[in-house]
C-alpha cells in the first residue's frame, strides 16, 4: 500500500499515512485530487478505481471516507477488509467510534494504525493482539500520567 | 469502553482542537493557529524548563497544526528530546512527530538515530516496537545506513519477542524498498525463510511480505520459500473455520496471510517438485471449490475475505499458465461473478478476465462470456466498470468476433463517457485494422468512428486510414465512393473533410465515371466545406485541388478561378497564401507531363508499427497494451489468421511520435561497423560511480523470452518500463531500447550503461550514445545500440540503469537479450543435402545433445514458430519422422560463418524433447543448444 487517507464528507482530511517518500507539495496535490474524485462518486458505485498508475480502494463509514492507494499487483478485496479491520479496531478501542474520536484523539488513531499496518503491509491481523499492544501502552501511560492529571476530559463528545 | 477513558487527556490539546473546530472562517482558523504557534514558541524559548507533559502537549499541538495543512518550522528539537524520555507516552508522541515531520537536518538525524539505537538496545519490547515503527515510517536512506545491518539480527534472534519480530520484518521491508543496496544479504536470509513455519501467525504474516519482496529481487536465494509457503497455505485452506481463532476473519481462515502466500508463490514458476506441485494444485482446487459452497455468513466481510483469497488464487493460476483445467475453472468462476449483484465483484471479474483472455488455454473460455460483457457495457451504471468491460472486449477480440465487438464498441461510443471516448476510438481503430479481412469493412468502421466521435479521433487515426487505403489498391475505389457519400451529409466532422479531401485527391478519378460524382461535383462538394474548416484542413484541401487539376483537366479553369480569388491569393495566413500562389503558378506553367509527375499518386507507405497502437501504448502505459499485443500475436497467426498489418512481421522503424503520415520517421539507418575507439564497455556517462545492482528478479525469464523474438517488454517495475525493438542482418544488428517513465515524476540523472565482461568485449561490439539524463513523468526515451558480432559468444551484456526518483536512488540491472542466434541466417536445403551435411559434421565435438522435459505444452505450431523465431530455417519433409523438427542456418560473425544444423525430437508421451545441434564449432553448438533448450 502506498498511502491511506481518511477524510470527511466535507473533504476535510482526518488522517494521512504515507508509505512512500513524497514531498509535502505532492502529498497535498494527491490528497486534493483524490478527495475530489472520491467524493464525486455515487453511493452504489464500485469501491475501486484506477487513478494514475495506482488502484484506489475506498469505503465510506458514516461521515468518514477511508481511502487506500495500492499497487497494480495488490489485492483490492483484501484491502477493503484492511479498511474494515481498522475500523473495527478503532471501534473497539473507542467504543462505537465516530469522527470526533479521530479528530480529538488523532494520535491514538495513528498508534493503532501503526500496530496494524507497518510500511504499508499488514503486520498483525488479530484484533486481540493489536488491542493488547495498545492497551499495554495505555497502562504504561496511565501509570506515568496519573501524576499530572486524571483522565478527566470526558464528555466533550456530547459538547461538540 | 467509554470513548476517552483511555486518553492521556491532554486538556490543552482538546481545548485547542475544539477552538479550531469552532472557527467560522479560514481566517479565524489561521488567526487562532498563529496565536497558538506564538504561545508554543514562547514556551519553548522561555527560561523556565518545561516538564515532559507540557513538552508532549505542545509537540502534539504542533503535530495537529501540521496535519491541518500548515507549515511547521520549529519544535523538532523538543520532539527529539521526548524520544529519550523514560515515560512511554512522551516517547510515543516524540516518535509520532518525527515520523510525520521528518526533517533531514543532519544534526537532528544523528540525535534521532541515537535515541532509536538506545531503544533498540533496551530489550524493552514496547520501546523496541516504537523505534522500529519510527524507522519503518521514515524509511529514509540515512536510517537505512544506520540500521539496515542491525535489524536482520533483531529479526532472527532467538529471544526476540513475536511482536518485535513482526515490526522488524516490515521495518526491514521498508528499508529494502527504499535502499536495497544497503540491506546486506547473508546468513539471516535462510532463517527468515523459516519464519514461514513460525507458530505465531502474526509473525508469518509479517515475514511473508518481507520474503515476497526479497524473493522478487533474489529469486534463487529464496527458492526454498516455495515449498514452505505451499505447506503453510495448505494447512490454512484445509483448516476448519474456528481452528485459527483470532486469525479467522468472518469465518475465513487467515485471509490476509493466504493472500500474501499466494502472492509470494507468484514470484516463481510452478514448483518443480511433483509433490509440492500436487499439493499446491490441491490448495487451488480447494479454494475454487469453496467458492461454490454456500456462504457461512451473510456479512459482506465474509464474502470479501473469501473472494480476496479466490482472486489471488486465480492470479496465481494465470501466472503459472500451465494447468488448463484450473484456468478453465477460474474462467467459469469469473463468469459467475460477471453477473453478481455486487458491483465490486463484477469489476474485479472483468479485470481478472482480461489477463485470462491472453492465455492460450482460456482464451476460448473467456470468449464464451462475450454477451455478458457486452451487456455490462450497456447496463453498468458505474463508468469505471464500463471501462473494464471495454478493456475485456478488447482483450478477447480475435478474428472470429471482431465484427461483433467493433460494432458494439461503436454503438457504445455514441453514449460513452467523455473521459474514455478517445481510448475507445483508438481501440476500435486498432481492432478494425488488425482483424479486417474485408477492407471495405475497415473503411466503413473508421468513417463511422469519425461520424460518431469525430472530436475524439486523433490525427493518428485518420493518418492511419489514409496509409492503409494508399497501400491497398483493392479498397481505393470503395474508399473514394464512401467518403464521397459521407461528405454529402449537411454537417460533417472536419476530420471527415480531411480524410475525404486526401482520398478524393488521390483516388477521385476512380469514381469520376459516375455522373453523380463527376469531377466538378466532387470539387464543389469539397469546396462547399472549405470555409467552415480550420487552416490546416484548408491547406490540405488546396493540395487536393491541385491534384484535381492533374486528375481532371476539365475542372482546371474552375480551380484556377478559386485559387486566383483574393480570399486565397491574399489570404492573411501565410501557409494558405503560399499554397494558393504556388499551386496557381504550377497549374499555369507546367506541362501536362510535368504536372502528372509532380502530382503522381502517393507511393505505398513503408509498413511500420501502427501509429495508433503507439498512441494507445502512450495513453495506457506501454505495459498493458504491449503485453496484450504480444500475447495476441503469440497465439499465432494460424488462429487469427490472415493479413496482419501489425508490427510483428515488419522490420519496423519505431515511430513513437506519429508525425504526418509517418513521413518524418527515419528509414532504418544502415547499421555500420562501430565507428570509434576500442572502448567496448559502452559507458554512457563515465562518471557514474555507483555500484551496479544485481540482476533484477525475473531477468533470466525475460531474457529467455527474447531468444526467439526481437520486440517486447524486457523489464518492468512500478517506476520504469524497458521495451526493446531490434533487428539483425548477418553479423550486424541494431537495437532500440525504450525507457518509459511510468510515474508522474521526473527521473533525474537517468544513466543507462551497457556492461560487457572482458571476454564478451572481445567478441561482441556495442556502440551507443548517451540519452538525456532527465526523463519526464509519463515520457519515453529511446536509445539506439549498434551491434556487431565479432566472433561467437556465450555471455550476454548487462544493462544497468541508475537514476534518482523523488529523492531516492534507483539502480536496476537486466540482462540484455543479444544472443548468438540473432546472427542466424536461415538456409533452405533439401533432405538429401541436409543429411549429407549432417554426416559431415559427425565429429564428436561438433555435436551437442540435450534431453529435457517440456516446460510448455507441446504444440507443433508453437514449436515451429519458435524454431523460425530462433533464426534457422525450418525444413519440412526432411526428417523421416514427420513429428520431428529440423532446421538449418548460418551464424554470421565478422571473422567467420558457421553452418548449423539442428534437430528436435519431441516425445509426447514422456513430455520430453531431445535436441541435437551440429555445427562446425564446438562452442557454437554448445551455446545454441543451451539457448534453444530453454524455449520448449
Amino acid at each position: 500500500m502506498q498511502f491511506m487517507l481518511l477524510f470527511s464528507r466535507q473533504g476535510k482530511l482526518r488522517l494521512q499515512k504515507w508509505y512512500v517518500p513524497l514531498s509535502d507539495k505532492e502529498k497535498k496535490k494527491i490528497t486534493r485530487e483524490l478527495v475530489q474524485t472520491v467524493l464525486a462518486r455515487k453511493p452504489k458505485m464500485c469501491s475501486f478505481l484506477e487513478w494514475r498508475d495506482l488502484k484506489i480502494v475506498y469505503k465510506r463509514y458514516a461521515s468518514l471516507y477511508f481511502c487506500c492507494a495500492i499497487e497494480d499487483q495488490d489485492n483490492e478485496l483484501i484491502t477493503l477488509e484492511i479498511i474494515h479491520r481498522y475500523v473495527e479496531l478503532l471501534d473497539k478501542y473507542f467504543g462505537s467510534v465516530c469522527e470526533l474520536d479521530i479528530i480529538f484523539n488523532f494520535e491514538k488513531a495513528y498508534f493503532i494504525l501503526d500496530e496494524f499496518l507497518l510500511g504499508g503491509e499488514v503486520q498483525e491481523t488479530s484484533k486481540k493482539n493489536v488491542l493488547k499492544a495498545i492497551e499495554q501502552a495505555d497502562l504504561l501511560q496511565e501509570k506515568t500520567d496519573n501524576a499530572y492529571h486524571s483522565k478527566s476530559f470526558m464528555g466533550y463528545k456530547k459538547a461538540y | 469502553m467509554p470513548a476517552v477513558s483511555k486518553g492521556d487527556g491532554m486538556r490543552g490539546l482538546a481545548v485547542f482542537i475544539s477552538d479550531i473546530r469552532n472557527c467560522k472562517s479560514k481566517e479565524a482558523e489561521i488567526k487562532r493557529i498563529n496565536k497558538e504557534l506564538a504561545n508554543i514558541r514562547s514556551k519553548f524559548k522561555g527560561d523556565k524548563a518545561l516538564d515532559g507533559y507540557s513538552k508532549k502537549k505542545y509537540v502534539c499541538k504542533l503535530l495537529f497544526i501540521f496535519l491541518l495543512g500548515h507549515d511547521i518550522d520549529f519544535g523538532h528539537m523538543e520532539a527529539v528530546n521526548l524520544l529519550s524520555s523514560n515515560r512511554y507516552t512522551e516517547k510515543q508522541i516524540g516518535y509520532l512527530f518525527i515520523s510525520v515531520l521528518v526533517n533531514s537536518n543532519s544534526e537532528l538525524i544523528r540525535l534521532i538515530n541515537n535515541a532509536i539505537k538506545n531503544d533498540l538496545a533496551s530489550r524493552n519490547p514496547t520501546f523496541m516496537g516504537l523505534a522500529l515503527h519510527c524507522i519503518a515510517n521514515v524509511g529514509s536512506r540515512e536510517m537505512a545506513e544506520a540500521f539496515a545491518g542491525e535489524i536482520p539480527k533483531v529479526l532472527v534472534a532467538g529471544d526476540t519477542m513475536d511482536s518485535v519480530k513482526q515490526s522488524a520484518a516490515l521495518c526491514l521491508l521498508r528499508l529494502y524498498r527504499t535502499s536495497p543496496d544497503l540491506v546486506p544479504m547473508g546468513d539471516w536470509t535462510s532463517r527468515v525463510v523459516h519464519l514461514l513455519n513460525d507458530q505465531h501467525l502474526g509473525v508469518v504474516t509479517a515475514a511473508t511480505s518481507l520474503i515476497t519482496t526479497l524473493a522478487q529481487k533474489n529469486p534463487e536465494e529464496f527458492k526454498t520459500s516455495v515449498s514452505l509457503a505451499v505447506s503453510r497455505l495448505s494447512r490454512i485452506v484445509t483448516s476448519a473455520s474456528t481452528d485459527l481463532q483470532d486469525y479467522t476473519y468472518y469465518f475465513v481462515p487467515a485471509p490476509w496471510l493466504s493472500v500474501k502466500l499466494l502472492r509470494l508463490l507468484q514470484c516463481y514458476p510452478p514448483p518443480e517438485d511433483p509433490a509440492v506441485r500436487g499439493r499446491l494444485t490441491e490448495c487451488l482446487e480447494t479454494i475454487l471449490n469453496k467458492a461454490q459452497e454456500p456462504p457461512k455468513s451473510k456479512k459482506v466481510q465474509h464474502s470479501n475475505a473469501k473472494n480476496a483469497v479466490l482472486f489471488e488464487a486465480i492470479s496465481l493460476i494465470i501466472h503459472h499458465d500451465s494447468e488448463p483445467n484450473l484456468l478453465v475453472r477460474a474462467c467459469n468462476q469469473l463468469g459467475q461473478f460477471l453477473q453478481h449483484r455486487e458491483t465490486n465483484l463484477r469489476y474485479l471479474a472483468l479485470e481478472s478476465m482480461c489477463t485470462l483472455a491472453s492465455s492460450e488455454f482460456s482464451h476460448e473460455a473467456v470468449k464464451t462470456h462475450i454477451e455478458t460483457v457486452i451487456n455490462a457495457l450497456k447496463t453498468e451504471r458505474d463508468v469505471s466498470v464500463r471501462q473494464r468491460a471495454v478493456d475485456l472486449l478488447y482483450a478477447m477480440c480475435d478474428r472470429s468476433n471482431a465484427q461483433q465487438i467493433v460494432a458494439e464498441m461503436l454503438s457504445y461510443l455514441e453514449t460513452a463517457d467523455y473521459s474514455i471516448r478517445e481510448e475507445i476510438v483508438l481501440k476500435v481503430a486498432i481492432l478494425a485494422e488488425k482483424y479486417a479481412v474485408d477492407y471495405t469493412w475497415y473503411v466503413d468502421t473508421i468513417l463511422n468512428l469519425i461520424r460518431i466521435a469525430g472530436d475524439y479521433v486523433s490525427e493518428e487515426v485518420w493518418y492511419r486510414v489514409i496509409q492503409i487505403v494508399i497501400n491497398r489498391d483493392d479498397v481505393q475505389g470503395y474508399a473514394a465512393k464512401t467518403v464521397f457519400e459521407a461528405l454529402q451529409a449537411p454537417a460533417c466532422h472536419e476530420n471527415l473533410v480531411k480524410v475525404g479531401g486526401y482520398i478524393l485527391g488521390e483516388f477521385g478519378n476512380l469514381i469520376a465515371g459516375d455522373p453523380r460524382s463527376s469531377p466538378l461535383i466532387q470539387f464543389s462538394l469539397l469546396h462547399s466545406k472549405f470555409h467552415l474548416c480550420s487552416v490546416p484542413t484548408r491547406a490540405l484541401l488546396l493540395s487536393t485541388y491541385i491534384k484535381f487539376v492533374n486528375l481532371f483537366p476539365e475542372v482546371k479553369a474552375t480551380i484556377q478561378d478559386v485559387l486566383r480569388s483574393d480570399s486565397q491569393l491574399r489570404n492573411a495566413d501565410v501557409e494558405l497564401q503560399q499554397r494558393a500562389v504556388e499551386y496557381l503558378r504550377l497549374s499555369t506553367v507546367a506541362s501536362t507531363d510535368i504536372l502528372a509527375t509532380v502530382l503522381e499518386e502517393m507511393p505505398p507507405f513503408p509498413e511500420r508499427e501502427s501509429s495508433i497502437l503507439a498512441k494507445l501504448k502512450k495513453k495506457k502505459g506501454p505495459s498493458t497494451v504491449t503485453g496484450l499485443e504480444d500475447s495476441k500475436r503469440e497465439r499465432g497467426a494460424d488462429i487469427n489468421g490472415g493479413p496482419e498489418p501489425t508490427p510483428a512481421s515488419a522490420a519496423s522503424t519505431p515511430s513513437p511520435s506519429a508525425d504526418l503520415l509517418g513521413l518524418g520517421a527515419a528509414p532504418p539507418a544502415p547499421v555500420g561497423p562501430p565507428a570509434s575507439s576500442g572502448g567496448l564497455l559502452v559507458d554512457v556517462f563515465s562518471d557514474s560511480p555507483s555500484a551496479v545492482a544485481p540482476l533484477a528478479p525475473g531477468s533470466e525469464d525475460n531474457f529467455a523470452r527474447f531468444v526467439c523474438k526481437n520486440n517486447g517488454v524486457l523489464f518492468e517495475n512500478q517506476l520504469l518500463q524497458i521495451g526493446l525493438k531490434s533487428e539483425f542482418r548477418q553479423n550486424l544488428g541494431r537495437m532500440f531500447i525504450f525507457y518509459g517513465n511510468k510515474t508522474s515524476t521526473q527521473f533525474l540523472n537517468f544513466t543507462p550503461t551497457l556492461i560487457c565482461s572482458d571476454d564478451l568485449q572481445a567478441t561482441l561490439s556495442l556502440q551507443t550514445k548517451p540519452v538525456d539524463p532527465t526523463v519526464d513523468g509519463g515520457a519515453q526515451v529511446r536509445q539506439a545500440v549498434n551491434i556487431e558480432c565479432v566472433s561467437d559468444f556465450t555471455e550476454a551484456p548487462v544493462l544497468n540503469i541508475q537514476f534518482r526518483y523523488g529523492g531516492t536512488f534507483q539502480n536496476v540491472s537486466v540482462k540484455l537479450p543479444i544472443t548468438l542466434n540473432k546472427f542466424f541466417q536461415p538456409t533452405e536445403m533439401a533432405s538429401q543435402d541436409f543429411f549429407q551435411r549432417w554426416k559431415q559434421l559427425s565429429n564428436p565435438q561438433q555435436e551437442v545433445q540435450n534431453i529435457f522435459k517440456a516446460k510448455h505444452p507441446m504444440d507443433t505450431e508453437i514449436t515451429k514458430a519458435k524454431i523460425i523465431g530462433f533464426g534457422s530455417a525450418l525444413l519440412e519433409e526432411v526428417d523421416p519422422n514427420p513429428a520431428n523438427f529440423v532446421g538449418a542456418g548460418i551464424i554470421h560473425t565478422k571473422s567467420t560463418q558457421i553452418g548449423c544444423l539442428l534437430r528436435l525430437e519431441p516425445n509426447l508421451q514422456a513430455q520430453m524433447y531431445r535436441l541435437t545441434l551440429r555445427t562446425s564449432k564446438e562452442t557454437v553448438s554448445q551455446r545454441l543448444c543451451e539457448l534453444l533448450s530453454d524455449q520448449f
